[in-house]
């Protein structure tokens, strides 16, 4: 596929690892944010293609794992409301909440959907109108817009049986409060490629320069990972702290700005806690004023949903970049994909799961 | 007659109602309608005289092989098959993977009150049709109706009924370290044809099922004297599910090499559309077979001799160990350690 | 997060740059894409692909550059 093999072509990536090795002179610490990049890093084995003085922490970027527990729970409950059909993506079904997960509340009758898109979701809302649809919106700024485009869709059609359960978070501020942790140890950080295809680099100039760290906006084939990894090497060995772009063919330094117009116009920003991390403060993107009224949390009652998370999760940690999946003493016994006690492990992009798959329960397995 | 992509047409009414009614279930006159005058001109009536209870079967000496399964999709119908075609190749397959030339078949239905009398001939010709290409004959069965709403409008249990060489060891126990493991052909068309056609995902695919009987495959190689240790044929779970379980059952390491393993473009397309990995999407025509390491060659030959495994390529090998596991060798040189999914394999975004 | 995938657009149905929807074909499978946020799009162009809208389109230009950047650097040295 066009776009895709060249970057996964084996003799080039070997060669910029090759590179690489050839760069670095000192141990350096990098955090890849994306749990799209995590998962690419695992499955290619790209983590041993690095030179020892080189570790990746695998960050927060993913926002199924980030989820808040408490909305899981009131999209379980909304769910589980006769007469509600809950639109979701694959990625969010199996994430446990405090007492259920969404496929546990659809064996029990609730009419859960997956979808590919939320524009099908307000399809399904203009094609039924005797059912409320309502719509879980989970992402970082990659998604938001083609939520938003899809809530203006159902303002236009005037649907009165469309609604979003918002979980939206946004990434800069989740780096910023991973470098203003005491025991933070990352040094440089390769940015979620897509969320910069819409976002554009300017957030990130303002974290590079008051904590000076490189930021590199990298794509997501193993070319991509490597080379943004040698950028960020290169700029940490000169002592530089700069934003650059690794993924030129998919980012423009400006974004897309009908995509942040979208966002702009249907949502603000608003706190939000991350599941795992705690309240990290303008974090999340919630409705605007304009678009309230398309709010499923206050459209339907869902008071009363506990919290709770499972104390043995370290999860919040492995986000940090504190520990390693493998270093939990949860990890393959008391926690595992069938049993998960936490997001990090259920879901396919959580750091934990990936390790699990792609590591069996021993650490280091066959190097080829 | 019974391609799944036309209509059914029957000169002869099927039935006087056009769906299945809770009394087609019941044993009486509307059940004798229904065998009469749907399943018997779709099957064939099995032997001289008026039915009975069971099939008196003659078979051909040699140990009899018997497996059951039962079958629930949706949609119904997809590109490349539907349920009845899955119904009578999936239970063929099985027989087949235990080096067991296919006999008879039954075929019990389930059906929701309500699925329309077309949906149902349609079924049944499909079934018919699938039969014949695989050489067996639907003997005896059943039908039973729910109420609307406690079905999927159609299950289907099919058993099946084959006869293996009593020489024949078949089987994760007679995998030997140095076993070569190969695969009949491009993975993971099944589940994508059946994504395509579901409801909220929905995406134009050129991708069919490869929903096929596997039973001339196999003997291509038993008759050509391969010498064949494991056969197993990809379903749900896809390569990788079979490959951890043949693993395990095996107690040895089996390794295959990502880049050996044939996937089509379009499968391809659609996997990475939705974030799924083939190795984990749904077959219904494709078997790994595992054999003595000198006769890699010939069974490859053997198989793409046949049309169902033309595509039929050597994608790995056994090893000692790690004992237990299912390796797949990385483009980049890692090695990355297979294990089974917890459940089905969900699109993503992420 | 952000499984974008670079499929190529084959057609685009409306005329209104905001409604614009694409049949971007991803390797042989095809899907209905929403073409709002790239008005400049046109038939034959890669686009990026995110649960069914489209990001930006593929600059082939930087693509290339990518590619020939990593030849040189490993030339180079």
């Amino acid at each position: 596929m066009k776009f895709i093999d060249e970057y996964r072509e084996a003799g080039s990536v070997r060669a910029c690892a090759e590179t690489l090795e050839r760069t670095v002179t000192r141990p350096w610490v990098l955090m890849e944010v994306c749990g799209g990049q995590t998962h690419a890093i695992l499955r290619y084995g790209l983590d041993r293609l690095l030179p020892g003085e080189v570790t990746l922490v695998h960050g927060p970027g993913c926002p199924v794992c980030v989820t808040p527990v408490a909305l899981i729970e009131k999209a379980g409950a909304i769910a589980a409301l006769p007469g509600v059909t809950l639109c979701s993506f694959g990625d969010m079904l199996r994430v446990p909440g405090a007492s259920v997960d969404l496929l546990t509340v659809k064996a029990r009758g609730g009419d859960v959907r997956t979808v590919y898109s939320p524009l099908d979701a307000v399809e399904l809302a203009r094609t039924n109108p005797e059912r409320q649809v309502v719509f879980f919106a989970v992402g970082f700024e990659t998604t938001a817009p083609v939520t938003a485009l899809a809530v203006s869709r159902a303002a236009q059609l005037d649907l009165e049986n469309f609604s979003l359960l918002v979980a939206h978070v946004l990434v800069p501020p989740a780096i910023e409060a991973i470098l203003a942790a005491p025991d933070n140890r990352i040094q440089g950080f390769l940015a979620a490629g897509h969320v910069c295809t819409v976002m554009g680099l300017d957030e990130y100039e303002e974290i590079a320069a008051k904590h000076h760290v490189p930021i590199v906006a990298t794509g997501f084939e193993p070319l991509d990972i490597l080379q943004g990894v040698l950028m960020t090497v290169r700029q940490l060995e000169q002592g530089r702290a700069e934003v650059e772009n690794q993924y030129a063919r998919a980012v423009q330094r400006q974004g897309n700005p009908r995509a942040r117009a979208l966002i702009a116009e249907v949502f603000q920003v608003v706190d939000r806690s991350w599941r795992g991390v705690g309240q990290i403060p303008q974090s999340g993107l919630g409705l605007s004023e304009a678009f309230a009224a398309f709010d499923a949390e206050t459209r339907f009652d869902v008071t009363g949903v506990s919290a709770e998370e499972s104390p043995l999760c370290i999860s919040g940690e492995i986000l940090r970049g504190i520990r390693r999946p493998d270093q939990c003493p949860a990890f393959g016994t008391r926690c595992t994909p069938e049993h998960p006690l936490g997001a990090t492990m259920v879901s396919s992009e959580g750091a934990c799961a990936a390790y699990h798959r792609y590591r069996g329960r021993q650490e280091g397995g066959d190097d080829g | 007659m019974g391609d799944a992509n036309n209509c059914f047409h029957c000169p002869v009414p099927i039935s006087r109602y056009a769906e299945v009614l809770m009394a087609h279930g019941g044993g009486g006159k509307l059940t004798r309608d229904l065998v009469e005058g749907l399943f018997i001109p779709a099957f064939g009536r099995p032997g001289a005289g008026p039915l009975h209870d069971g099939a008196r079967l003659d078979l051909p000496a040699g140990r009899i092989v018997f497996t059951t399964d039962a079958y629930v999709v949706q949609p119904l119908f997809f590109p490349g098959g539907d349920i009845g075609s899955l119904a009578v190749n999936g239970t063929v397959n099985d027989l087949a993977m235990c080096g067991a030339r296919p006999s008879s078949l039954s075929a019990a239905f389930i059906l929701e009150e309500g699925l329309p009398m077309k949906t149902l001939a349609r079924t049944a010709a499909s079934m018919a049709e699938a039969a014949r290409a695989a050489g067996v004959a639907v003997v005896t069965g059943d039908t039973k109706v729910v109420d609307r709403g406690k079905g999927d409008g159609i299950f289907i249990t099919t058993s099946g009924v084959g006869v293996a060489d009593p020489g024949l060891r078949i089987g994760p126990a007679e995998v030997c370290a140095g076993d070569a493991v190969i695969l009949s052909g491009d993975i993971g068309r099944h589940g994508i044809a059946v994504m395509a056609s579901r409801e909220g995902l929905a995406f134009e695919s050129e991708v069919q099922s490869d929903c096929a009987p596997l039973v001339d495959p196999v003997f291509a190689m038993l008759d050509a004297g391969v010498e064949v240790h494991c056969l197993r044929d990809l379903t749900r779970g896809g390569l990788a599910t079979v490959l951890v379980e043949i693993a395990a059952g095996a107690g040895l390491n089996v390794r295959i090499e990502e880049d050996a393993v044939p996937v089509t473009p379009a499968v391809r397309g659609a996997c990475e559309l939705l974030g799924l990995d083939p190795l984990y999407t749904a077959n219904e025509g494709r078997f790994v077979v595992f054999v003595a390491p000198g006769a890699a060659e010939q069974a490859v030959q053997a198989l793409r001799s046949c049309p169902a495994s033309a595509g039929a390529a050597r994608v790995g090998e056994v090893l000692a160990g790690p004992a237990g596991t299912a390796t797949l060798g990385g483009r980049f040189g890692a090695d990355r350690i297979l294990d089974m999914l917890s459940g089905e394999q969900l699109p993503r975004i992420c | 997060m952000c499984l974008a995938v670079p499929g190529r657009i084959v057609s685009i149905e409306g005329s209104d740059p905001l409604l614009r929807i694409g049949t971007v074909d991803f390797g042989g499978t095809r899907k209905q894409i929403s073409l709002s946020c790239v008005p400049e799009a046109r038939e034959g162009d890669y686009v990026l692909a995110h649960a069914g809208l489209a990001l930006n389109v593929v600059d082939e230009a930087e693509a290339e550059k990518t590619l020939d950047l990593l030849r040189e650097a490993t030339e180079g040295e």
